[in-house]
């Protein structure tokens, strides 16, 4: 455990903490499963405010870009969809926003079925990756296009707007044109529009693609603030996966049109279920190998150069199961004395360190795999390894994960 | 960029950004560039160098634009009011009749008949009083066959007295004899003379009278005979450049003769004792008690018109180099006795065809903008594919000859046509009450907006394409129905595109000549058609180019209001 406590640090812990100081309503424990697993799916119907169930979608009637996606959103929650360029989130956001028509299944709204109700009517708002913000309409206008079509008062919809692009810190721009705004304020604009008509499901499809690195840390901050401040449901789409992990309640990591994981951020992270996961989240050190016996959850893995591990077992189960298996950077230990009695150790070479001022990377070659990273905290008393030394290395059964090959 | 480094002292070189810095910093004042010119200028001078070297691309542009476009219409816009054909046909004549006074309802004077006599010979000679004859014909009709009859019969005028003088013997029918006079045989020349009359002649015909020909008037004849003298020098000069014969084989004309007797009749030959002073003497002798040539009886001989100060005064008003006459008959107006009136009712067409020819272009470009905008839109929205064959349809029109198409609406429209023939056997129209619809200005805007919709659809559609479809989206999730994503959002980004295709079609809809012309009948034709008419029939080109400076002044203030109205930078071409 000690060793757990001082590699890892969450940044999505600490930053959920932050929020909670906002909202302490918003949120629902996480249930835990007995297999100490969590619930896919809310656990209770009537918790259920977004639900697509069995939902298939084909273009050209020959390819299904989204396979059998099933998923359940409570109110309140921030879920993001993670995943490769092309895997269909962006068709997925467009059918719940209705700008595309499921081919199969059922999308459901606060438990009710819109597959047949035109967008307009739907009440979501959309942030698009654009913004596509009215070019001929002022910042005001744009925001108060919602409220006019909606056949708000004009006093209501002036308040409504002052307060909406006030919520942004955009109050001084109301007069000025989308084109002469910087790309992080027509972001907030965009935000602010899609607020303004007060929503309670709002969708986002890469809104911070384009903004500079510091900018969209900044609006990471802005959105997930002011999301859990009105206490409205985000679906937010990214293929960043920092911004997923920091922002977002829940992932789903999308590929080849479904969702492989659908976790909070630090579960995600630490325990992928499968290896498209494994690699697609966070840096990862993966080594091949066969199951050969097999202890409850604990496996021994003997590798493919001989040396032998103790993971734990996650989509496999069966010995003489080709496997690979995957251990995080952190929770690699390399001093005899932090490791527990009897663990399996592996030989390796220092090929390259690199000091990177918080944490130290260190390059190994590891069962013929010269792309083994180990990062170590910089602290005090840390070692600080040699290029061509030569050490052992091993870790918790625990957090080495075998998952399929 | 912004951290340029002077590695020897450490400090950072100045830098562009500096000057924006200090520009923020400091609010007024004038800013001063990195090496303390006023930024001002110092950016005027470096987009300088960049306009410069843009203006070299596009000069060959420039100069095909300017040699071809500008010039011709600069050249338009002169020929309105250029009209310098009445001084250079009757110079004489123009200058004698400043001092008469049109009001007193009388013919002018002899000595403007006198006057009148030498121009028109000269006019007859170079087949010039014609032309003046139409020109004058457009203010007083009449004017040119009065014009083309006293041409033929000028020769006759002072035929007695002529009679008397080649009387006196053969040598006033010799040409050398007079050559060796009129040329003074070697003594001193009067190359003024010579000039002057060179310049009368090319005014007078628009031709070269430059170069040599063998002939310059002696300089004491032409003091003792100035009439003569100046009278024989246009002779010579018409003769060697114009007939390209010899002068001194040539006879002179009668004019030539009747300015003698005339000079003879007051000169005094006393000191004379040049070439001819003798047979000089002898003919005033004897044509001392002749009667004197009356030019305003042979005129009036001629033609009876020549006594009605009207016509004297129409020569008088229009006598000046430029004048306003084209442009106030292009608005149905003309130069009455007290300035400008308007013209008699049954003469009043233009300002009714004006209005015609805008109300027709309003109609085209707004029937263009209905039809058109939808199939922009299909296009702009189509997939790739299906929307290059779709442009190809649109594109259609241009592959075929506009005279097929304009031919190919003939025949659907005409009463016995295509249209009718449907309506006729589907018992909508009686046989007997076959619509028209050709001939009259519904075919004109059938014809024209099918011929200018291309121009229409392209530009909207290039401004459609560049609208981004998620503007929609974005409209609908905010809650707007279909029409008012359209009408709120849509809309408004496709007016550049309306904007640019309409300015397009009305300009050439304004300007349009053969389609109006085939299917225009009388009712639908346009004010194009009636300049095409003074050009080429006519031959009225100063009308011809007021028209044309009128609707070119009227485009351009309908281009100004535009401007003011929707802004002429919402005009997107793509
Ligand atoms: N309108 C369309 N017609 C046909 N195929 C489409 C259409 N839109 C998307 N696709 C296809 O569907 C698949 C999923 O596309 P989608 O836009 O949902 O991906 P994405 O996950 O949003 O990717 P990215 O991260 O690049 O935005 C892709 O293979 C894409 O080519
Ligand atoms: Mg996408």
């Amino acid at each position: 455990m000690s060793l757990r406590a001082m590699n890892h640090r969450n940044p999505v812990a600490t930053h959920q903490n932050l929020r909670l100081g906002f909202d302490i309503k918003r949120r629902r424990p996480l249930r835990k499963k007995h297999n100490g697993e969590i619930a896919l799916a809310a656990p209770n119907g009537n918790d259920a405010f977004v639900e697509f169930e069995r939902v298939q979608k084909s273009y050209d009637g020959e390819t299904l870009v989204v396979k059998d996606l099933n998923l359940t959103m409570p109110k309140g929650e921030f879920l993001t969809m993670l995943g490769p360029s092309g895997s269909g989130k962006t068709t997925c956001l467009m059918m719940l926003a209705g700008f595309e028509t499921a081919t199969h299944g059922d999308i459901r709204l606060d438990g009710v079925s819109i597959n047949n109700i035109p967008p307009h009517k739907r009440g979501i708002g959309m942030v698009f990756q654009n913004y596509a913000l009215f070019p001929h309409m002022t910042i005001a206008e744009n925001l108060s296009f919602p409220l006019e079509v909606r056949n708000i008062g004009k006093s209501d919809r002036e308040e409504k707007v002052k307060r909406a692009l006030d919520m942004v810190e955009m109050g001084d721009f109301g007069g000025r044109r989308p084109a002469q705004l910087s790309g992080g304020q027509q972001q907030r604009v965009a935000l602010a529009r899609a607020l303004v008509f007060e929503p309670e499901l709002v969708l986002m499809d890469e809104p911070l693609g384009a903004l500079d690195k510091q900018l969209r840390e900044k609006m990471q901050f802005e959105i997930t603030d002011l999301a859990h401040r009105l206490g409205i449901t985000v679906v937010y789409v990214t293929h960043d996966q920092t911004e997923a992990l920091t922002m977002s309640d829940r992932v789903a990591v999308f590929n080849d049109g479904r969702i492989q994981q659908l976790d909070p951020p630090d579960v995600l992270y630490e325990e992928p279920k499968n290896s498209f996961v494994a690699q697609f989240i966070g840096e990862n050190n993966t080594l091949e190998g066969t199951i050969k016996e097999v202890n409850g959850d604990i496996g021994l893995i003997q590798l493919d150069d001989g040396g032998l591990i103790d993971a734990k077992l996650i989509n496999v189960s069966k010995p003489g199961e080709r496997t690979r298996v995957s251990i995080r950077p952190e929770r690699v230990e390399f001093n005899r004395d932090r490791l527990q009695e009897g663990v399996h150790t592996l030989k390796a070479e220092v090929l390259e360190f690199i000091y990177m001022g918080d944490i130290f990377r260190t390059r190994l070659r590891v069962a013929g795999n010269d792309e083994f990273i180990i990062k170590t905290r910089n602290a005090p008393d840390q070692v600080r390894l040699q290029p061509g030394q030569q050490i052992e290395i091993g870790w918790l059964p625990q957090d080495c994960r075998a998952l399929d090959a | 960029m912004s951290d340029v480094t002077d590695a020897t002292t450490g400090k950072r070189a100045p830098t562009p950004d500096d000057a924006l810095r200090i520009a923020d910093s400091k609010q007024g004042g004038p800013v001063l560039a990195a090496d303390g010119t006023p930024l001002k200028r110092s950016l005027a001078r470096a987009l300088r160098v960049q306009k410069l070297r843009a203006l070299a691309l596009i000069a060959p542009l420039l100069i095909f634009v300017l040699l071809t476009f500008i010039m011709p219409i600069a050249d338009m816009l002169f020929r309105s009011v250029e009209n310098s054909i009445v001084s250079n046909t009757l110079p004489y004549t123009t200058e004698a009749l400043a001092d008469w006074e049109p009001d007193t309802g009388e013919a002018p004077g002899e000595e403007v008949f006198q006057a009148l006599y030498y121009d028109m010979f000269l006019a007859a000679e170079a087949k010039e009083h014609t032309t003046l004859g139409s020109r004058l014909n457009y203010e007083n009709s009449g004017i040119s066959s009065l014009f083309r009859g006293s041409g033929r019969s000028v020769d006759d005028v002072g035929e007695d007295q002529i009679d008397m003088l080649e009387d006196q013997g053969e040598h006033w029918e010799d040409p050398a004899f007079w050559y060796a006079m009129m040329s003074g045989d070697g003594g001193a020349t009067d190359e003024g003379i010579l000039q002057q009359q060179r310049q009368r002649l090319a005014n007078l015909t628009s031709d070269n009278f430059g170069g040599e020909i063998g002939f310059i008037p002696g300089a004491e004849i032409a003091g003792i005979l100035p009439r003569t003298v100046r009278a024989y020098t246009a002779f010579a000069l018409f003769t060697a450049i114009a007939d390209e014969d010899v002068v001194a084989e040539e006879e002179p004309w009668e004019a030539v003769k009747v300015a003698l007797i005339e000079d003879l009749r007051t000169t005094d030959l006393s000191g004379y004792s040049g070439p001819g002073a003798a047979e000089l003497q002898e003919a005033q002798g004897a044509l001392a008690d002749a009667e004197p040539i009356s030019y305003r009886t042979a005129f009036e001989g001629m033609d009876k018109d020549w006594a009605d100060s009207d016509v004297w005064r129409t020569i008088k008003i229009y006598s000046p180099a430029y004048t306003t006459g084209y442009f106030l008959n292009a608005i149905d107006m003309q130069k009455g006795p007290d300035g400008p009136e308007a013209r008699p009712e049954n003469q009043q067409i233009y300002i009714m065809l004006f209005k015609r020819t805008l109300f027709m272009s309003l109609m085209i470009t707004g029937s263009c903008i209905l039809l058109g905008y939808p199939v922009a839109w299909i296009l702009a929205n189509l997939p790739a594919r299906s929307a290059n064959m779709l442009m190809i349809l649109v594109l259609l029109p241009f592959w075929t000859s506009l005279l097929v198409r304009t031919s190919a609406w003939k025949v659907m429209l005409q009463q016995q046509g295509v249209i009718n023939d449907t309506l006729v056997w589907l018992g909508l129209v009686a046989d007997e009450s076959r619509l028209v619809m050709i001939n009259n200005q519904f075919g004109t805007i059938v014809a024209m907006t099918h011929i200018l919709l291309p121009f229409m659809i392209l530009p909207m559609y290039s401004v459609m394409q560049t609208i981004n479809p998620t503007y929609l989206r974005a409209a609908k999730s905010l809650g707007a129905t279909n029409w008012t994503a359209f009408w709120r959002v849509y809309f408004p980004q496709s007016v550049p595109g309306i904007g640019a295709g309409s300015i397009l079609v009305f300009i050439l809809a304004i300007g349009y000549y053969i389609t109006p012309e085939i299917v225009g009948g009388t009712t639908g034709t346009f004010i194009s058609n009636r300049i095409a008419y003074h050009i080429s029939s006519s031959l009225n080109w100063g009308l011809a180019a007021a028209l044309g400076s009128i609707l070119l002044a009227v485009v351009l203030i309908l281009y100004w209001a535009y401007d003011k109205i929707v802004g002429i930078d919402n005009v997107k071409l793509g």
